[in-house]
């Protein structure tokens, strides 16, 4: 479920001046659709459409006037429909629906199209505009960016979004790895002598990435620092080549914040497969051609690995649900204080994968809504959670079909990635830990 | 002949179905769920139907769920299928066509059908009803060629009825036995400022009237208790509902004036519930067992019903129906919401105010039990909670009574916050 846009009020700074209502007056040009009133006994109470998940207003109303959208969340109402009835009066709890004798009809909040005159009016900050980007804007941006400004990654590329609200969030008190790939490949571990990051980063050997950070907090423990070792590794760096020290160091519990980028290949140097690469993908190893038809073997999951070593905590994220990835990275900080914490993230690559740079995001969302990617996260004692249901899939087509990788698949092709992502939602399935009663 | 099987069975596709269906699906995404519907036509709801009448809704924008509707949801609708039969020992519905289905699970919600009172000369094929689309069509085709309408029956049906008829340009006289419109709602101060409303706009109000013959049609004539006679080109007879509860006949579900139920909606057979119209559920001021026939209750009731059948542990068992409507008429606005017609005594104190508009409120020990307001600005949804909660109002009894708008606001805002 996406984040919505929501407007909180906070009634410890609102003065009852009444501007927001005069805003709202006349941005619609009828009466206002929220209503500050004075509290009992002290201070100032607000009513306001709350947009709500199951609206009751919609489900009073005789006439389909009133919907929900999927997308924006808003409840819209529509004056064609309308029988002006006002059944849907009855089931707002909040005032958030009433007749406006002016009008001659209800009225709600449709929240200006994303910029609402009451809060833009509010000059005391009783009311505030939190959309999901606004709601991490107000977590995150206060907090010191970790990173030079002008990494030089390719358009499009959600590596350089995701490794800066990560550094943001872990701060000065950290050491940073980057093997080989596109992240120390886009200028972090620096240019001509100068570091690309505030924090010490270094640049291991794509095979030894998990045993130098390991050894590196074990000597910081020994002197009695505490400090936050994170490697930002690609898939070759830990699906593949890195694979042996990341298993090394997950076995042995070390304390640390493995964080793959799954890029699903070699994208930096050339666009080569790499086992994470999944079945039918163009790269410049797997060629489509008159023999080739891409990758002829399905990608290795290394999350589903990562299960298998017991470490203290894995996860996988997508950039399209933010909100999800920062409860994610926070408890994998916590985790990496007791064992090893993996974060899985796939990261669609638009010079490697080839579709258009703009549609990064999409193409992430499309993902997760075709169970292409499944967010999740284990540890040993719950097990498995889907932090967001797979039960519900769009076709993995929609997805396939965004990316030029695979459009040479013949619908046989298709079938069989429509199978094998089905099968490995039903793999993970078993990994829950079920309730006693099923 | 059919013979099907549905884990979740549905009978009835209006409030209470379609909001059964949804909340069976939000918990239970697979499990099959079929709604029989006797209707040709979408799910639509019997509350659109004057406006049907009045052309302010076209018959094919009424919809209350189209087939996508159904598709997303991983259901099946089945139309023109009129259930005739329940056997519940062997799980299995009959249908008029002589189909068959059986389930897991029924969920009755076949809503309430047109109660025709018995009065010599009145047979059918002379009058209409208003339950059903085809209903409104008739009336709405037949108005078109009609100079003299008769509504039987002052509720909220009839009066929607009547104003879209005298708003068509008919001559209308509406006859009513009990002594103003709108009882069950209204106190008789508020029922007569609707009343006057209406004779205001040319519509012949006649209170307290009984029909006791009617005769032949187009003109049909029709005799009152007071020695009145009348005569209407079209006679709409919308003098209350029943729940439809024939197809339960010979069968163990226990009735009373419709299918009782608990506080989940289950009737006292074991996988049958019933909700909406039919059902006969617990009253929340009065403690015993009403038909709560609004469309919210429905809603409530579908919903508990829904949860109840996919075993939905965050239910929260039906608290009892409140007696609520919104009315507009002629551009005005009535609201009335729990016990608002209410009389002074017995522990009820009444406040009427009337100036900016009508409104009435009625306390008991300091907490609401009901409000009827005419052209006066209040949220009856918040109003409802207040009473479902026994708000005790002592700390803003006065602002309560001169602002029950922003009073209740405040109230509200407070609590959720």
């Amino acid at each position: 479920m996406a984040a919505q846009d929501t407007i909180r009020f906070v009634p410890e700074r609102c003065d009852g001046c009444g501007d927001c209502m005069k805003a709202c007056s006349k941005a619609k040009g009828s009466a206002s659709r929220i209503s500050v009133v004075a509290g009992v006994g002290q201070g100032w109470e607000m009513a306001l459409c709350r947009q709500c998940g199951d609206p009751k207003c919609v489900a009073n109303c005789p006439a389909g006037a009133l919907d929900k959208h999927g997308g924006t969340g808003i409840v819209g109402w529509s004056a064609e429909l309308c029988v002006d009835c006002h059944l849907c009066t009855l089931g707002c709890a909040y005032g958030g629906i009433a007749f406006d004798p002016t009008a001659g009809h209800v009225q709600k909040c449709d929240m200006c199209d994303g910029a609402p005159a009451c809060v833009l009016a509010c000059g005391k900050g009783a009311l505030q505009h939190l959309s999901a980007a606004a709601r991490l804007h107000e977590t995150h941006a206060d907090k010191e960016d970790m990173f030079v400004p002008g990494l030089s990654a390719c358009q499009g590329c959600n590596s350089e979004l995701l490794i800066r609200h990560t550094m943001r969030r872990i701060g000065r008190e950290s050491i940073v790895a980057a093997p080989p790939g596109c992240i120390p490949g886009m200028g972090t571990v620096g240019y001509n002598g100068q570091t690309g990051s505030k924090v010490p980063i270094f640049h291991p050997l794509l095979t030894n990435t998990a045993a130098m950070l390991g050894g590196i907090k074990r000597q910081y423990e020994r002197k009695g620092q505490d400090v936050t070792v994170v490697a930002l590794a690609g898939d070759g760096g830990a699906v593949d080549v890195g694979f042996q020290s990341l298993s090394g160091a997950a076995e042995r519990g070390e304390r640390v914040l493995f964080i793959c980028v799954d890029n699903e290949g070699y994208m930096n140097t050339g666009m080569q497969a790499s086992g994470s690469t999944t079945f039918g993908s163009w790269t410049s190893t797997t060629p489509v051609g008159e023999i080739g038809r891409g990758k002829s073997t399905d990608g290795k999951y290394l999350p589903q690995l990562m299960m298998g070593h017991g470490c203290a905590y894995v996860a996988t994220a997508s950039t399209a649900f933010l909100d999800d990835y920062h409860a994610k990275l926070e408890k994998a900080l916590a985790a990496s204080r007791a064992g090893f914490a993996y974060l899985h993230v796939h990261a669609p690559c638009p010079t490697g994968w080839r579709f258009p740079a703009a549609m990064t995001t999409e193409v992430c969302r499309r993902q997760v809504e075709s169970n292409f990617v499944t967010l999740w996260e284990f540890t040993p004692a719950d097990g498995l959670r889907f932090t967001r249901g797979v039960e519900r899939p769009r076709p993995v087509a929609d997805y396939v079909r965004m990316i030029g990788k695979y459009k040479h698949l013949a619908p046989a092709d298709l079938e069989r990635i429509q199978a094998s992502v089905d099968r490995r939602v039903e793999t993970l399935q078993g990994f829950r830990r079920r309730p006693a009663a099923e | 002949m059919t013979d099907a099987h549905a884990k979740y069975l549905i009978v009835g596709a209006s409030h209470a179905g379609r909001e059964a269906l949804a909340a069976i699906r939000m918990h239970d995404p697979e499990g099959r769920l079929v709604m029989l519907s006797r209707e040709k036509h979408l799910p639509y709801s019997p509350t659109i139907l004057p406006y049907v009448v009045s052309g302010r809704s076209a018959p094919d924008h009424i919809a209350l769920a189209k087939a996508e509707w159904f598709a997303d949801n991983r259901a099946e609708l089945v139309l023109g299928a009129r259930v005739v039969e329940v056997d519940p020992t062997a799980r299995a519905v009959r249908l008029a066509d002589g189909g068959r289905w059986t389930y897991d699970r029924l969920l009755l919600a076949t809503g309430a059908e047109p109660a025709v009172p018995r009065v010599e000369g009145l047979e059918r094929g002379g009058y209409h009803v208003l339950r059903t689309l085809d209903d409104a069509l008739a009336v709405r085709t037949h108005a078109a060629s009609a100079r003299r309408a008769v509504v039987l029956g002052a509720g909220l049906v009839g009066l929607h009825a009547a104003e879209t008829l005298a708003e068509a340009g008919l001559d209308v006289t509406v006859v009513e036995m009990r002594p103003h419109v709108l009882a069950e709602y209204f106190d008789a101060r508020a029922a007569a400022l609707i009343g006057e409303t209406f004779e205001r706009h040319g519509v012949r109000m006649l209170m307290g009237r009984r029909l006791e013959r009617a005769a032949g049609s187009e003109p049909c004539r029709l005799g009152l208790d007071d020695g009145t006679e009348l005569e209407a080109d079209l006679l709409l007879v919308v003098a209350g509902v029943r729940p439809a509860t024939d197809l339960l006949a010979g069968s163990p579900v226990a009735t009373d004036k419709g299918i009782l139920v608990d506080q989940r909606m289950r009737t006292n057979v074991e996988g049958i519930w019933a909700a909406g119209d039919v059902a006969q559920a617990n009253g929340f001021l009065s403690g015993r067992p009403i038909i709560n026939g609004t469309l919210p209750e429905a809603v409530e009731q579908g919903r508990i019903a829904g949860m109840d059948m996919a075993g939905d542990a965050d239910l929260v068992p039906y608290g009892g129906g409140i007696a609520l409507n919104t009315y507009g008429f002629f551009g005005r606005h009535a609201v009335a919401v729990g016990a608002a017609a209410t009389a002074e005594g017995d522990g009820a104190e009444v406040h009427t105010t009337e100036g900016n508009g009508y409104c009435r409120i009625v306390l008991k020990d300091d907490r609401l039990i009901g409000l009827a307001a005419i052209d006066r600005v209040v949220d009856a949804g918040i109003l409802w909670r207040l009473i479902q909660r026994r708000t005790d109002l002592t700390p803003v009894r006065d602002r309560f009574l001169s602002h029950p708008l922003e009073t209740a606001r405040a109230l509200m805002s407070q609590g959720w916050r």
